[in-house]
């Protein structure tokens, strides 16, 4: 392996794993629920993006041919972050979690969660 | 055409989803992922209830950039915040009005809005006007507003709808 | 110098899972248990992609696929439970 490739690597893999702790720190460190959530849906998703990419180009550098199913996580942690927290946020502001700010206008909230057939953002 | 082939893209999504799962690239899988892929969506049709039509691929494209350009430059925000004093943070929870129609539209402005700068979906008002958002640190709230108004739901509005 | 980058990667990630546990365990909203849980699948696959370029072996990458597809799917079940009081209806 050559020494510009090995630099390449190193590098995602460091910032890959620090943009994961970055993440996890602030799900660990920040003060109300509704700020906590921005932490892993952004940080995690793009740190652990990165080492899936590190994997991809070290497995495809070793020989036996192109390794890009890599992509396919990384493609779907991006499709489905997003989901996760709009859903847990959802869910947060339905039992009424603590906030540092007020809570929005109630009725949009209860309006919102009753049964409906068909929603897309579900 | 339509009844043999539902769903073109679907179908090509779907093999080059196999091909990555098996990664290879030999002629038979590229067969039998384009069979599945030509199979599965008879019985995904339903979760398709209306067609999906992109009037502008090069602003599709465009919005592409600016959208990953954005998700790195985010996460370096939230980073930066999170390092710094929690105390200082100013969240804020902000209704944001949408005038989108198609649901696939609003569902994209909604995931878009999760993976870039300190802002967060959280809930579809009922008739479909407004989403409200919960940002991380907010200076002016109109500010705010206005850079999802123009960076992302106008060029959402051009490519899906006319 | 990537077996050094890999141990140092090792050891953030692992303090990223406990810091997770930590706040998986203190709570203190059910919400708050749940996105934890959902960050901790998320590490673990960070930890298994970092295991597989180790060993030098590509066999934990359908364990990282389906830990991802689970989770997903595990996180909005919750969610529905915690919304909807029922998850299938």
């Amino acid at each position: 392996m050559n020494i510009a490739l090995e630099i390449l690597l190193s590098v995602l893999i460091i910032t890959g794993a620090l943009f994961t702790f970055i993440g996890s720190l602030g799900l660990a460190r920040l003060r109300d629920f509704y700020t906590r959530l921005h932490g892993p849906t952004k940080g995690t998703t793009l740190g652990v993006g990165c080492l899936l990419i590190a994997s991809s180009i070290f497995f495809s550098t070793q020989g036996d041919g192109f390794s890009i199913h890599e992509i396919l996580i990384t493609f779907f942690l991006f499709i489905t972050a997003p989901i996760s927290a709009h859903l847990l946020a959802k869910s947060a502001l339905h039992l009424k979690v603590d906030s540092l700010v007020p809570l929005p206008d109630e009725a949009i909230a209860r309006k919102n969660s009753q049964h409906k057939p068909y929603q897309s953002l579900d | 055409m339509q009844r043999l082939l539902p769903h073109p893209l679907l179908t090509i999504i779907l093999a080059i989803i196999w091909l990555l799962l098996n990664n290879s690239i030999a002629p038979g899988q590229i067969t039998l992922g384009l069979l599945l892929g030509w199979a599965i969506p008879f019985f995904a049709l339903q979760f398709w209830p209306t067609k999906l039509k992109v009037h502008k691929p090069l602003t599709l494209l465009k919005f592409s950039y600016i959208l990953l350009y954005d998700i790195i430059e985010a996460n370096f925000i939230v980073a930066l915040r999170i390092l710094g004093k929690p105390e200082k943070l100013r969240p804020a929870f902000i209704v944001v009005p949408i005038d989108l129609n198609s649901d696939f539209a609003m569902s994209i402005l909604a995931n878009t809005s999760c993976l870039t700068p300190g802002s967060l979906s959280a809930l579809l008002a009922p008739d479909r006007k407004s989403i409200l958002m919960h940002a991380m640190d907010v200076e002016d709230v109109d500010v705010f507003i206005h850079t999802i108004k123009t960076r992302y739901e106008q060029p959402l509005k051009e490519i899906f709808e006319e | 110098m990537m077996e050094i980058a890999i141990h140092i990667a090792f050891i953030l990630v692992s303090a990223a899972l406990a810091l997770n546990a930590w706040r998986l365990l203190k709570g203190p909203s059910t919400p708050d248990r749940i996105l934890a849980l959902d960050t901790l699948y998320i590490n673990t696959i960070a930890l298994l992609v970092l295991f597989g370029i180790h060993i030098n072996s590509m066999v934990y990458f359908e364990a990282a696929l389906l830990i991802a597809l689970m989770g997903f799917v595990g996180t909005i079940a919750m969610c529905k439970y915690l919304l909807r009081g029922d998850i299938i209806e």
